[in-house]
């Protein structure tokens, strides 16, 4: 692989916190190596920054490998950047050349507001999760895991449902701000297994309110989420979710 | 004080049942007076804080990253072991025990690790009863593989993402509870002390990584399930964040630290690009199962890996270990790949990798498919062809991931990989209870040291950070909260917690006035490199005088020099990481001390005054054989106190590959 | 929107080939008798009702939609590349149906009024719709606009057709392909079908 340096101008937000308004501000970065990621080249200007007395631009991560789902960057307006079925700490400078400029943004959405710079406030997913996302079974009660039979096709399709990481670059990415890739991944994942059965119906009644009382915007069928999912989460689970939804809401005595 | 492992007695399979059957329980009514803080929630601390939740205490759980989701356990590629012998192939309870006890090359508690190993099935259980998507077979059932060379399969998996699995499991039990008012998590937040009152663990000060402000929180009792420490080389297979803070606060408040030295070096890791290289990248182990490792024979080889003919080739693994070849254990593997690397034949710009090569497995698939198709007269490139597509099923995934981050072809040309820290063994000292030398502290998952000795076997760390999480603290917990049910919640208006929240207030106030020149990162790359090189795979008495010399220089130069922007009580990523930073170069003047203690070679780390004469490694049962468990005297200042480890079962052998 | 939508669907059917009679080139009569049965049909005229209740509905769903929608995100993207992601007429179903809806204020105060007028104002008069079409279409600037409301027409269904299954909650690696070109095919021929009228009536091509 060829290796270069390169030189690029960023344009980041910078937001002092949730209160104050952010704006764009513009930073000069030399020589980076096409072999950096992304993150490491912020991790440059950072070390820039501190140097010459300013303040670090905020941004999160962590496992810096694409499955904590903690980077959260809209980079040159695409969630996770330019690469598909890509998270933002897995995108590597050979991506850009030198003299690009790269406009670094954080999520947008209501329901996940910025908390400082590039870090926004996702805890309306765990609030989500809290709603149903889950299967009652207290530490000891289960089974023997053999006990139950589960189709492969099944399995293999709740398998490729949970694989979401809880990024929220479906929500970045969706021009409605929408989070249902998200809620139809753990709705999916768990009407597709005997063991979500008995809960079928509350769960997904229950986590699509939470998602609307969040503040996320509803589904019109772009399907720009699964194309910017950095696990390529189909919205095959959206269908799921939504007949889920409405045969639950079809058939459930309850209000 | 002496060391009480508060081992049960009677026969090892008989000493889990007999402490359950035993062990004091708390009524309802009265665990839900009883408070208990949960901090980390990976695998340990999701499912702790989740079982307690469940049982009825009053749970607070606390992590730095921005949802319980996002702990480090996540990222574990390969599996979890479990006993089940679902396959018939002649795995146990026993089994599982005695490969772990051996793998950790003789220096890990036996009781622990049988009992690891009698809940190894019932964590398998669990996750499918919470909607954990392990891989099948087509009849429905659970579907197994053999993982780190055993001869039993045992491991369950879900692609090359069960911990990211087991986790989210862990993570729904723990938010369900969070939605019942069971548990109140508390994220972005870290705990920078432990508050003890009359020497028992109290509670709690924490700093909201938000808005910067130092809180006190009350628990009846505190578990740690903060992880491992691997960050103290700077480079390493864990998260950004990981940290040794809440493991090292407990030390300086009384815990012990166990065998802080055995760290765990895995072999096959993409290697550094360069300086600006923040983390290392793991590549599942099972890419040895068919690649065969090699160096080019002459030093300083400029030419492509392709235009280098087969007898200018070093298969060292091979040409070392005839017997196991390139399945040598990872930490045989890693010195092996240092070992050629130092003497000068590394390979790629860095000079510090060797070739995993695929070339041979691709035309030896490829045989046997135009064999299976009956087809003997394809030329080599049908036979390329054929065997690419093998390897693709096999290991596609895998590939494709070196490819996003080196951005060369692994089909076409060879992949470099070198060894990286992945894990680390040590941890703060617990008995068989998970309590460690303060009362009420307890230590659960990787931030403990009990059950994988010297060296972790793959698909060993799930188990047990979900093993002391799900089924063991839920009863060793009781036995000590049984005690505790006269103890009225403490205000945390105590002075205990004003004392302890001043001195957390004065570190930070200190940290960000230095106003130095250095940054945060300068410092914590140079601690990565001196314990790289002298306490990292190989090590010697001379090397680590030396790195005890050069960290307590770095530490001085720390605390005279940092860098911090911002402020205390706001958002400062820079001044989280300069705490965490300030504790991980005290924890690595620790290794070193205990490496140099240690003049044995074992497990995952070579000590070079104890080999055989051809340059193996050799253990030293007679003097060796023990715990070390640290107790922090003051600054740069520690006793070493020994629990002797006693093999009842598992006779030590000097273990071979030749 | 989706139940609301294929009901539009489907009506458009019916539309589009009762239409069709122009064609038939027997100077409109096919096509008036139809006219006729469909306004003087009570079953017909109790699902026009209907018509209009799921036409007024579906604006009202889209309009609650768009508002939550905009709602959703209060800061906008500074820099942001939809296209890479999505295709521009699945994002512009709000704007594409309001253009049908100012069409279908056109097109209504063309034939719908005139037809209900001379049923109710002039007691049953005698009523050729046929050369009210020819009537309209043979102002140049009056079938472009047809045309172009076609053109919006199309593009909302082409989208909007696949779209109502994936909301009722049908996506299958079999079929859903199979809705989709079905879709596209409907679009195509509904939208060819009403293109062709104003067209062919402008160009004199219907007897």
């Amino acid at each position: 692989m060829e290796h270069y340096h390169m030189n690029l101008t960023l344009k980041v937000w910078r937001q002092k916190n949730s209160k104050e308004q952010g704006k764009l501000e513009t930073y000069q970065v030399k020589g980076i190596s096409s072999e950096m990621s992304f993150l490491e080249m912020f991790d440059v200007l950072n070390e820039q920054l501190i140097v010459d007395g300013k303040e670090p631009i905020a941004f999160d991560h962590d496992c810096r490998e694409g499955i904590c789902g903690m980077c959260s960057m809209y980079i040159n307006g695409q969630a996770h950047g330019p690469w598909q079925q890509n998270t933002t700490c897995q995108l590597h400078m050979r991506a850009f050349k030198d003299g690009d400029t790269i406009t670094v943004e954080p999520w947008r959405s209501k329901a996940f507001p910025v908390l400082k710079d590039l870090v926004v406030n996702r805890s309306a997913f765990d609030r989500i999760i809290q709603a149903g996302g889950f299967i009652s079974v207290n530490t000891g009660n289960a089974v023997d895991a053999n006990a139950i039979a589960i189709d492969k096709k099944d399995a293999d399709d709740a398998f490729m449902a949970a694989a979401c990481i809880g990024c929220g670059a479906c929500v970045a990415t969706c021009k409605n701000g929408s989070a249902m890739l998200f809620v139809g991944a753990k709705v999916s994942q768990l009407a597709l297994l005997p063991q979500g059965g008995p809960e079928r119906e509350s769960r997904v009644l229950n986590m699509v309110a939470q998602m609307d009382k969040e503040g996320f915007g509803n589904c019109t069928n772009t399907y720009a989420c699964e194309a910017e999912c950095p696990k390529g989460i189909s919205v095959s689970n959206i269908a799921r979710l939504n007949s889920e939804y409405l045969k639950a809401g079809l058939t459930t005595e309850t209000k | 004080m002496a060391l009480d492992a508060k081992i049960p007695h009677g026969e090892m399979d008989k000493k889990w049942t007999d402490y359950k059957g035993h062990v004091k329980l708390v009524n309802p009514a009265n665990k839900r007076k009883l408070e208990v803080i949960v901090v980390g929630t990976g695998l340990a601390g999701a499912s702790a804080a989740a079982s307690l939740g469940e049982l009825g205490y009053k749970v607070k759980a606390f992590c730095f990253q921005d949802s319980p989701r996002r702990a480090h356990s996540i990222a574990a590629q390969g599996g979890i072991n479990a006993a089940k012998n679902y396959q018939n192939d002649g795995d146990s309870v026993f089994r599982l025990f005695y490969d772990t006890v051996k793998g950790g090359d003789y220096r890990a508690r036996e009781a622990n690790v049988h009992r690891l190993a009698e809940v190894s099935t019932s964590i398998i259980d669990q996750c499918v009863a919470q909607g954990v998507p392990f891989a099948r077979e087509y009849g429905g059932l659970l579907s197994n593989r053999s993982f780190g060379g055993t001869q039993v399969q045992r491991t369950f998996y879900a692609a090359g993402q069960t911990g990211q699995q087991l986790l989210l499991g862990a993570y729904s039990a723990l938010e369900r509870q969070v939605a019942l008012g069971n548990v109140k998590m508390y994220t972005r937040h870290e705990m920078l002390d432990v508050v003890k009152i009359d020497d028992k663990a109290r509670g709690i000060i924490a700093r909201d990584l938000v808005s910067g402000e130092l809180e006190s929180h009350f628990g009846h009792a505190v578990l740690l399930c903060s992880g491992g420490y691997g960050n103290v080389f700077y480079l390493s297979t864990n998260a950004m964040g990981s940290n040794v803070t809440a493991a090292w606060k407990a030390h300086k408040k009384g815990a012990f630290f166990g065998n802080p030295c055995f760290t765990q070096i895995h072999p096959t890791c993409i290697p550094v690009s360069g300086d600006h290289q923040s983390k290392l990248t793991l590549m599942s182990e099972s890419l040895r199962n068919d690649g065969r490792i090699w160096v080019p024979l002459k030093k300083e080889e400029s030419r492509n890996p392709k235009d280098i003919p087969e007898n200018e080739r070093d298969y060292y693994l091979e040409r070392r270990y005839p017997a196991f070849g390139n399945l040598v254990p990872r930490d045989v593997a890693s010195r092996a790949a240092k070992e050629r690397c130092d003497e000068g034949y590394g390979v790629g710009t860095t000079k510090m990798a060797v070739y995993l090569d695929y070339k041979d497995a691709i035309v030896r698939y490829g045989k046997i498919e135009a064999g299976k198709a009956g087809n003997d007269n394809l030329s080599h490139e049908e036979i390329v062809a054929l065997g690419k597509k093998v390897v693709e099923e096999k290991y596609g995934n895998l590939f494709e991931m070196y490819q996003k981050i080196t951005g060369e072809n692994p089909y076409e040309t060879p992949m470099r990989i070198y060894p990286a820290v992945h894990y680390t063994m040590g941890g703060l000292w617990v008995d068989y209870e998970l309590q460690t030398t303060v009362k009420g502290l307890y230590a659960l998952g990787e931030a403990n040291f009990s059950d994988h000795g010297a060296n972790r076997l793959g698909a060993s760390a799930l188990m047990q950070g979900l093993a002391d999480g799900y089924f063991v603290i839920p009863y060793t917990l009781g036995n000590y909260l049984a005690d505790e049910i006269h103890t009225n919640s403490i205000s945390t208006d105590h002075s205990a917690f004003a004392e302890a929240q001043k001195a957390v207030s004065d570190r930070l106030n200190t940290l960000i006035n230095i106003k130095g020149k250095q940054t945060v990162e300068s410092f914590h790359k140079r601690l990565g490199k001196i314990i790289w090189d002298k306490c990292g795979m190989a090590r010697s008495e001379k090397g680590l005088k030396q790195a005890i010399e050069e960290v307590r220089a770095l530490k001085k130069e720390f605390w005279s020099d940092v860098r911090i922007p911002g402020e205390i009580n706001s958002f400062n990523l820079e001044l989280d990481k300069a705490g965490r930073v300030a504790d991980l170069i005290e924890l690595g003047e620790l290794m070193c001390l205990d490496a140099l203690d240690r003049n044995e070679s074992c497990g995952g780390h070579f000590r070079e005054e104890s080999q055989t004469e051809d340059g193996e490694a050799k253990r030293d049962d007679e003097n060796y054989a023990y715990v070390a468990a640290w107790e922090n005297k003051g600054d740069s200042s520690w006793e070493l106190h020994k629990e002797a480890l006693s093999f009842d079962i598992v006779k030590p052998t000097q273990r071979s590959y030749k | 929107m989706a139940f609301t939508g294929l009901f539009l669907i489907l009506f458009l059917i019916v539309h589009a080939s009762i239409n069709a009679c122009i064609f038939l080139n027997d100077g409109g009569k096919t096509f008036n008798e139809m006219a006729r049965f469909m306004s003087h049909n009570w079953i017909m005229r109790f699902l026009e009702l209907g018509l209009f209740a799921g036409l007024i509905t579906h604006i009202i769903q889209g309009l609650m939609l768009w508002s939550q929608n905009k709602n959703a995100r209060p800061v906008k993207y500074a820099y942001s590349q939809p296209n890479k992601n999505s295709k521009w007429y699945s994002r512009s179903m709000a704007i594409l149906g309001t253009l049908l809806l100012l069409f279908l204020v056109m097109h209504l105060s063309h034939f719908y009024v005139d037809t209900k007028v001379a049923l109710y104002v002039k007691g049953d008069a005698p009523h050729n719709l046929f050369e009210e079409m020819k009537e309209v279409f043979s102002v140049n600037w009056i079938v472009g606009l047809y045309v172009a409301g076609v053109i919006a027409l199309f593009w909302h269904l082409y989208h909007g057709f696949q779209s109502a299954f994936q909301s009722l909650g049908f996506n299958h690696k079999k079929y859903t392909p199979l809705i989709k070109s079905i879709g596209f095919g409907y679009a195509i021929i509904i939208c060819l079908l009403f293109a062709s009228m104003p067209i062919a009536m402008f160009f004199d091509w219907i007897k």
